[in-house]
């Protein structure tokens, strides 16, 4: 018997993508071994949130009403107490910027083994998770040669739940030790748009770290330009200051949807899809034909951008 | 003061590539510093140059003899000497878990009693992304994950930090110090090495510790996970894909552009 206990997970007043989709994970987990699973809402309005992920597969919910926002101390601590008290198999979370900001504390604290970033989890006698490694070159297996387990599952992987249910809610109170909370959330920011703004797109010429040297962005720039398109970016063009922080298309920066996204030299990794799966049409354009950006791509050029790029010029001069 | 950055050597694995049982064939395998790490090494480094008191800059790693030329370039950029955790009982295993990187990482803590501690956010091979946060429980520190901006104020004990989460948000974070923080990409530029760095390197110290230096025992390194498969992933592309030299790739790709209405004048 496998109980299972998912955290959810909410910022400014909605719960996430990601917490329905830990509802799915977590009901595969416990699939017919005959165990429950619970989910633990933490601050925030717990009630309206509890109602939203009432939710069939889900058999209790329990609230901690304690704050607004995330806080990880608090987060920690909540969810080893829950777990003392339920004794959970599985303490599923998501693998999210705050799941990685408090997912190994709680491992560390429960003294269980912990799996990041899982892609699948195979629940037959033993837990079995599939993730990636090496920037997505290869996959993985790894067995977890415990009892019991943490695991953060990645975001967009299992399909959110949306059958209602009726899981009894029930709120849970703790002795939260102040002394153990350090840290204080002062506010939030988000980052602004300069004179461009790539949501608005319909077409966008994307490049990423195979264009190699900043001074080599002209080149994508005069694609964008004869195709009447704007220019965006990977991370790591950002990051090297070649572009202003507005351009970043991706987890951490923004999601397009434009009619066309064309991504030169970008390897397709999970935080860059996650800003531009949702193109009506996806070009790639790399060297490496295993590069995972061509398994989103409609249509795909396998080649040196310094060579092609020119070329597509010229079509468009 | 003191800080305590973490680096790890990873290998990148090159275009084309095969499998060698659990491995990716060595042949295939570029070493480099973490990527991640980089930028923590860089902030650990400002930090000393922009204090008033002496600060001295400690980077740990847990890897072979063979990371050293890698380590070293963080030494060459103004880490002033570094630890190499390694020991016979490493060798053999195929994947180390967050676990067993905390209990070394945490005998290395006790040790150097550092007041801040920085990683990056991640490893780019095996990407678990929490062995910052999993330390500084283990250790009883404050922690901060996934930081892009970072404002130290060591006499008031406290850390102003951002942390970037998803679609564009920033949050704003008070951390009490002593802490871990996970360092992202993009919160600096790191520096090239200069010549004379590099000249310096040579003769600051890395120091092996095995498992028996940090009063440990291979107990320490037993693994919960054990890697069962490795394997390319099948690709899920139903791409359609242009054939030729580039410029018949590119004609046929303008084609469809301009029958989609892209670039059509
Ligand atoms: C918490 C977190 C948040 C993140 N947020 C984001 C985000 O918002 N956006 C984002 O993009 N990333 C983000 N990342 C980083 C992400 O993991 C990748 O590191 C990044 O997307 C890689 O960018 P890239 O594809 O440009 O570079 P690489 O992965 O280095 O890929 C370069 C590609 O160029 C190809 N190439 C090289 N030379 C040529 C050539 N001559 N012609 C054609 N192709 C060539 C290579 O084959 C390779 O596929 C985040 C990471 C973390 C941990």
């Amino acid at each position: 018997m496998s109980d299972v206990l998912a955290v959810v997970e909410h910022r400014r007043g909605s719960p996430r993508d990601v917490s329905f989709e830990l509802v799915t994970a977590g009901a595969d987990l416990v699939g017919d071994t005959g165990g429950d699973l619970h989910l633990a809402v933490i601050g925030g309005d717990v009630d309206a949130f509890a109602e939203a992920l009432s939710l069939a597969g889900v058999d209790a919910i329990h609230t901690v009403a304690e704050g607004d926002e995330f806080n990880h101390d608090v987060y920690v601590q909540a969810v080893e107490a829950l777990s003392e008290e339920l004794d959970p198999t599985y303490v599923l979370m998501g693998n999210t910027v705050n799941g990685l900001d408090y997912a190994p504390a709680v491992a560390e604290r429960l003294d269980l083994p912990l799996v990041t970033d899982a892609i699948g989890l195979q629940n037959d006698g033993g837990l079995v998770v599939t993730r990636e490694m090496y920037a997505s070159k290869v996959e993985s297996t790894v067995e977890v040669d415990a009892d019991r387990a943490a695991v953060t599952v990645r975001p967009g992987e299992w399909d959110a739940a949306e059958e209602p249910g009726e899981p009894a809610v029930e709120a849970f109170s703790f002795d939260l030790d102040e002394s153990r909370v350090r840290s204080r959330v002062t506010g939030f920011e988000e980052v602004g748009s300069g004179d461009v703004d790539i949501t608005d797109a319909d077409v966008l010429v994307s490049v990423g770290r195979g264009i190699e040297e900043q001074e080599n962005i002209e080149l994508v720039q005069e694609l964008a330009d004869a195709l009447g398109a704007t220019l965006s970016s990977s991370r790591p063009i950002v990051d090297n200051g070649w572009l202003p922080k507005d351009r970043q298309v991706g987890q951490s920066g923004k999601v397009v949807t434009p009619k066309f996204y064309i991504a030169i030299g970008i390897s397709g990794a999970v935080q860059h899809v996650a800003g531009m799966k949702g193109a009506e049409n996806i070009v790639a354009i790399n060297t490496d034909p295993d590069a995972p950006i061509f398994d989103i791509a409609d249509y795909g050029i396998v080649g040196d951008l310094f060579e092609v790029v020119p070329e597509l010029i010229e079509q468009f001069e | 003061m003191k800080v305590l950055v973490t680096v790890k050597e990873v290998a990148e694995v090159e275009e084309d590539f095969e499998l060698d049982g659990l491995r990716v064939a060595d042949q295939y395998l570029d070493y480099d510093l973490n990527e991640w790490d980089e930028y923590a090494v860089e902030e650990a480094v400002q930090i000393a140059e922009e204090s008033d008191d002496d600060v001295e800059v400690v980077a740990v790693t847990i890897g072979p003899e063979r990371s050293e030329e890698t380590i070293r370039m963080a030494l060459a950029k103004g880490v002033d000497r570094a630890v190499r955790v390694w020991d016979d009982a490493l060798d053999g295993v195929d994947l180390l878990d967050v676990g067993a990187k905390t209990r070394l990482l945490s005998a290395v803590v006790e040790e150097e009693d550092p007041d801040l501690v920085l990683t990056g956010v991640q490893a780019n091979d095996d990407s678990f992304g929490a062995t910052g946060v999993s330390l500084a429980s283990a250790i009883d520190f404050e922690w901060a994950a996934v930081v892009n901006a970072l404002d130290l104020d060591a006499d008031g004990g406290v850390a102003n930090v951002r942390r970037e989460l998803e679609g564009g948000v920033e949050e704003l974070t008070e951390v009490d110090l002593p802490a871990v923080l996970t360092i992202q990409t993009g919160i600096n530029e790191p520096r090239y090495a200069s010549l004379r760095g590099i000249r310096q390197a040579q003769s600051k110290e890395i120091k092996p510790l095995a498992l028996s230096d940090l009063g440990l025992d291979a107990a320490a390194v037993e693994s919960d996970l054990v890697l069962t498969d490795v394997y390319e992933p099948e690709t899920e592309s139903d791409a359609t894909y242009f054939e030729g030299d580039a410029g018949e790739q590119a004609a046929d790709l303008a084609t469809v552009l301009r029958e989609k209405g892209v670039g059509a004048q």
